[in-house]
């Protein structure tokens, strides 16, 4: 189990700036907020660098097989900050980049919220909060049965661990010590309405997991070095699921939003706004 | 019924390596033998509904055939959310077994009444509703459950219940069985579902006595509905009764009637549709006693259907 120290260890005083890699990945995603003139903001913003880890250095994928048999499973609960999974998808070749224009778009394979069986390499659809971790929990039930060493690694949003579907199915992994299960929280601490610790606060938000029976750790949610020590380590027990608490900045990059409920999620986002959010990331 | 299906689970699993079993919390030693045997295809994972739904729908996007148990008002109001996206929006071959469908618990009261499990069911895109009528009845729809690629939500009834279908009717998911035929094409047609269909039968044999023929045709699949039966049977019918165990509101009455106004409009036959009104039982007692209350035995159902005849004979 993480200790106190080993959580402290993985969280700098400041969060590293942006390098040109972070910044490109939230230009794309300016790129998908600009062709639907909506979208969520600073959810998709504060899960750039969870992703890109992911996607970059963590999981096992083929983006000319998204079925294919041996990958790793990535559920993106929190299903509104789809755009940072799109761009990485988008990224990584799954699609054609060109289709994040599409975003929203009434004839798009891209919704406000991800659909599996419409865009490659979606594990599960997704936007009602609350239902991953419990599909992950029967996916990894079944790779397990299977001797595969497949991972299944669910994201979820502060605010959707309101949803106590999460806890009945954190308590089926605990109990089923799913090694190969690693629950990731995107931690901005700000929800649609407003800061979690106002709408209902989850502290404290890491025993609580280990009181599931979680191997729990905290870390900088936008230090990609921290990040990948992190996940390089899964499993962090031999014998149960991990959680991993990313503490995270919503609206990260974007100076004018950051930690701000209202950027949640914008509409009608017009050329003007769009210049000033590739400003920002200049 | 109950028994010979959760005995079916462990059948299949033995025929089929996709089946698993996921139950809640219901009766100790419940499929003992399939735990014994194949503990890591059993599991009971407590009172947590939405939780046993979602990891069914992990397993099934990993090919497997889960095969969930608990009572049936909690399989679909409780986690009506997971039910609709977990397993509809993905439509996955996910096995909803409902303890307890339609009046059963009468005792135990309103909470746990699956008055309108049907209906909500229904209202699914993909989901398939299923009630059949007697356990020789339910080994043949589990039987057929194994390579049907959608979700299914399979209604129990109370258990011991007289066995009236034929295996010479043959069975098929969405197909619907005429068990009574009447002579002539413009007759009475009763249209039931689940246990009802029973006393359906024991309401024809009592119109016959008062020289009111009727056929009965039975639905163990509410949905996909079996329209061309519906229409066979409608298209000249004197009168169409239907009968169900359950909230008239969105149920197999609803579904009947959304097809002959849409499939014959003004030519429609007249219909009485019988089930539960919009309201929660307010009564205690046994299964049958709501029944009786709420006009569903054989012999209120040959009345309403004698009623209803004679009106339509008064106007015309």
């Amino acid at each position: 189990m993480a200790t106190s120290a080993e959580a402290v260890k993985f969280i700098k005083p400041t969060a590293p700036p942006l390098d040109e890699r972070s910044k490109y990945l939230r230009k794309l995603v300016v790129r998908a907020l600009e062709g639907g003139e909506r979208g969520h903001i600073g959810s998709s913003m504060s899960l750039i660098e969870i992703m890109r880890v992911l996607y970059d250095d963590i999981l096992r994928y083929r983006p000319s097989e998204p079925a294919w048999h041996d990958r790793d499973r990535m559920i993106l609960s929190k299903g509104h900050g789809c755009i940072a999974l799109y761009v990485m998808l988008a990224d990584k070749g799954f699609f054609p980049v060109d289709i994040l224009d599409t975003f929203c778009r009434r004839d798009s394979i891209l919704g406000g919220h991800p659909e599996a069986g419409k865009v490659p390499g979606v594990e599960a659809s997704t936007g009602a909060l609350g239902h991953g971790l419990s599909i992950g929990v029967g996916m990894a039930l079944a790779v397990r049965m299977q001797k595969r060493d497949s991972r299944v690694i669910v994201v979820m949003g502060d605010g959707e661990i309101d949803e106590g579907s999460v806890w009945e199915a954190a308590m089926c992994a605990g109990k089923h010590r799913l090694s190969n299960l690693t629950a990731v929280i995107d931690y901005n601490k700000v929800q649609s309405a407003g800061p979690t610790h106002e709408i209902q606060d989850l502290e404290p938000l890491a025993d609580k997991w280990r009181a599931f029976n979680f191997a729990t750790i905290e870390v900088d949610g936008h230090d990609v070095e921290a990040l990948r020590s992190v996940f390089r380590r899964l499993p962090l027990a031999p014998d149960r699921p991990t959680a991993i608490i990313c503490h995270t900045v919503k609206g990260k990059g974007i100076g004018f939003a950051e930690n701000d409920a209202n950027w949640h999620h914008k509409s009608k986002i017009n050329k003007e706004l769009v210049a000033k959010l590739y400003g920002a990331l200049e | 019924m109950r028994q010979t299906c959760l005995n079916m689970v462990y059948d299949l699993a033995k025929r089929d390596k996709r089946v698993v079993f996921i139950g809640s919390d219901l009766s100790p030693g419940l499929l003992a033998d399939m735990k014994r045997d194949m503990p890591d295809r059993w599991y009971m994972e407590g009172i947590t509904e939405q939780n046993l739904i979602g990891m069914s729908a992990g397993f099934a996007k990993e090919g497997y055939i889960p095969y969930d148990h608990t009572i049936a008002t909690f399989m679909t109001r409780r986690c009506y959310e997971q039910v609709a996206v977990d397993l509809c929006l993905h439509d996955l071959p996910v096995r909803l077994i409902a303890n307890g469908g339609g009046l059963v618990y009468a005792p135990l009261g309103p909470t746990h009444l699956a008055i309108e499990d049907i209906a909500i069911m229904r209202a699914l895109p993909n989901m398939t509703v299923t009630a059949v009528c007697d356990a020789k009845e339910m080994v043949r729809l589990m039987n057929a459950t194994l390579d049907w690629p959608h979700p299914i939500y399979i209604r129990l009834a109370k258990g011991g219940d007289p066995v009236v279908s034929r295996d010479e009717l043959g069975f098929a998911i969405g197909k619907a069985i005429p068990m009574r035929r009447a002579r002539s094409r413009h007759s009475v047609v009763l249209m039931s579902t689940g246990v009802m269909t029973t006393n359906a039968l024991a309401a024809g044999d009592l119109l016959a006595k008062d020289g009111i023929e009727a056929s009965v045709v039975h639905f163990h699949t509410v949905k996909p509905l079996d329209e061309a039966t519906v229409l066979d049977f409608a298209r000249d019918a004197e009168l169409v009764v239907t009968i169900e165990e359950g909230i008239r509101i969105g149920g197999l009455g609803s579904a009947i009637t959304d097809v002959l106004v849409d499939q014959l409009g003004t030519a429609a036959p007249p219909v009485k549709r019988l089930g539960i009104p919009d309201e929660f039982p307010h009564n205690y007692g046994l299964q049958e006693d709501l029944f009786d209350i709420y006009g569903l035995m054989p012999k209120q159902i040959a009345a309403s259907v004698g009623q209803a005849a004679n009106k339509k004979n008064k106007v015309a």
